[in-house]
């Protein structure tokens, strides 16, 4: 038995491994071009304490394919960093629901996680999908406060563009999860 | 639906091995670490699977167009193993690092110090079947930055590890021996446990030095593994 290692802050310097590239999950010569799904963008802003747009966070995504699987083909992985304008946006296909531990499902999400400077560890959230019925009995909502579900919840400004807003800290405070 | 066996809970933190979110004599933590204690879910497959990466290696740093880098070539290597030590094979291992003048190839970085254009600092390689990863790179320069007065970064160079599951994924830095700067900076001491803070740093090594070629360091990854009792389980 060994401990695992630590994890230190990505800094602001993060970039070098900026491919840009990556925040299309259904780019041409990507490992997901060709495959039949729902396209959609995810967009948000991520913001600190006091409200400022946070500039230099590294965002990345992690989800199943439109079936709900992770062993397929599809590669639900995606990477962006913050604009100017604290804002992050991928383009991808719409993930299934996942099954849960025991006979659960799982509404469709989408795991994100944020590396920035002034985080010493990675924080992970989820991207949830306004209007799922599958919401209501999705087991990790059932977690976390009623009133503090609507920062995990995406909801639709066109149709096919969803928008989540991170603040890291401070009265709207996302919620963050730990396994 | 075919019923899945569920995944296996990841073990939690030793106490003291991580870093706190809020560490009071790093500044950027103030406004960005959040206020409130995470919500623990018990892991599901979300969480226990990982992107497969098929992307071409990128392991010598050193050389740019032919033309070598300015500064000391060092070889970095060592193995990637989750808590029980079993190898992750066929893992993605990033580095990032400032030049041997202590600045990024990178347009914030405004550090008065010269950028190299035989160096970018960027690598990426997959581990082998016993976990292994190996860069040839150059020695990075300690870099100032405004957390304090005269503050300056200890030597350094960024790593960043995926699992087989994104619950595993992985952001740290390995530090250099005998670096006066350890001792002074907020980011490395702001994890209290001190065999923690030592394993951050990667140890100088004969076997992994090439004659007339470079000096090699040894730097071990452990990523998380499986929850060892039942008591470290995932609360259900
Ligand atoms: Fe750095």
């Amino acid at each position: 038995m060994s401990t695992a290692t630590a994890h230190q802050t990505a800094g602001p310097f993060w970039h070098l491994i900026d491919f840009p590239e990556w925040s299309d999950l259904l780019r041409e010569d990507g490992p997901n071009a060709g495959i039949a799904g729902e396209r959609i963008t995810l967009q948000g802003t991520v913001t600190d304490g006091d409200g400022a747009l946070v500039t230099d966070a590294m965002i990345e995504i992690w989800h199943a394919d439109p079936e709900g699987r992770y062993d397929g083909a599809f590669q639900g992985f995606g990477r962006c960093g913050t604009d100017a304008g604290g804002r992050f946006r991928f383009t991808t296909l719409k993930p299934g629901p996942v099954p849960g531990r025991g006979n659960t499902l799982q509404a469709p999400h989408v795991q994100i996680a944020i590396f920035a400077r002034g985080l010493l560890r990675h924080l992970t959230t989820r991207l949830y999908f306004a209007d799922d019925p599958l919401n209501e009995s999705d087991p990790l909502l059932a977690l976390v406060p009623v009133e503090r579900r609507c920062t995990m919840i995406a909801t639709p400004v066109i149709p096919g563009t969803w928008q989540l807003d991170i603040r890291l800290q401070g009265g709207a405070e996302t919620v963050f999860l730990e396994v | 639906m075919v019923r899945m066996t569920d995944p296996t809970p990841y073990a939690r933190a030793v106490p003291g091995s991580q870093p706190p979110l809020d560490s009071p004599d790093y500044g950027s933590t103030h406004r960005r670490a959040p206020k409130q204690e995470p919500i623990r879910a018990p892991v599901t497959l979300t969480e226990a699977s990982s992107p497969r990466f098929a992307l071409p290696s990128h392991a010598d740093l050193s050389v740019v167009d032919g033309h070598a880098a300015m500064g000391e070539r060092i070889i970095v290597a060592g193995r990637v193993l989750d808590e029980r030590g079993a190898p992750l094979r066929g893992s993605m291992v990033e580095i990032w690092q400032a030049n041997s003048a202590g600045r990024y190839h990178h347009a914030r970085d405004q550090h008065d110090a010269p950028l190299d254009p035989h160096f970018s600092g960027q690598g990426r390689v997959f581990t082998d079947d016993e976990g292994w990863y190996r860069f040839t790179t150059i020695r990075p320069g300690a870099y100032p930055w405004r957390n304090h007065h005269n503050a300056w970064r200890p030597t350094h160079i960024h790593f960043s590890l995926f699992g087989h599951g994104f619950a595993q994924r992985l952001v740290t830095q390995m530090y250099f021996p005998g670096d006066p700067l350890l001792a002074l900076d907020p980011i490395f001491l702001a994890t209290a446990d001190e065999a923690a803070r030592d394993r951050l740093i990667g140890k100088f090594d004969l076997d992994i030095t090439r004659p007339e070629f470079a000096l090699g360091y040894r730097f071990d990854i452990t990523l998380r593994g499986e929850a060892a009792t039942p008591f470290e389980e995932g609360r259900a």
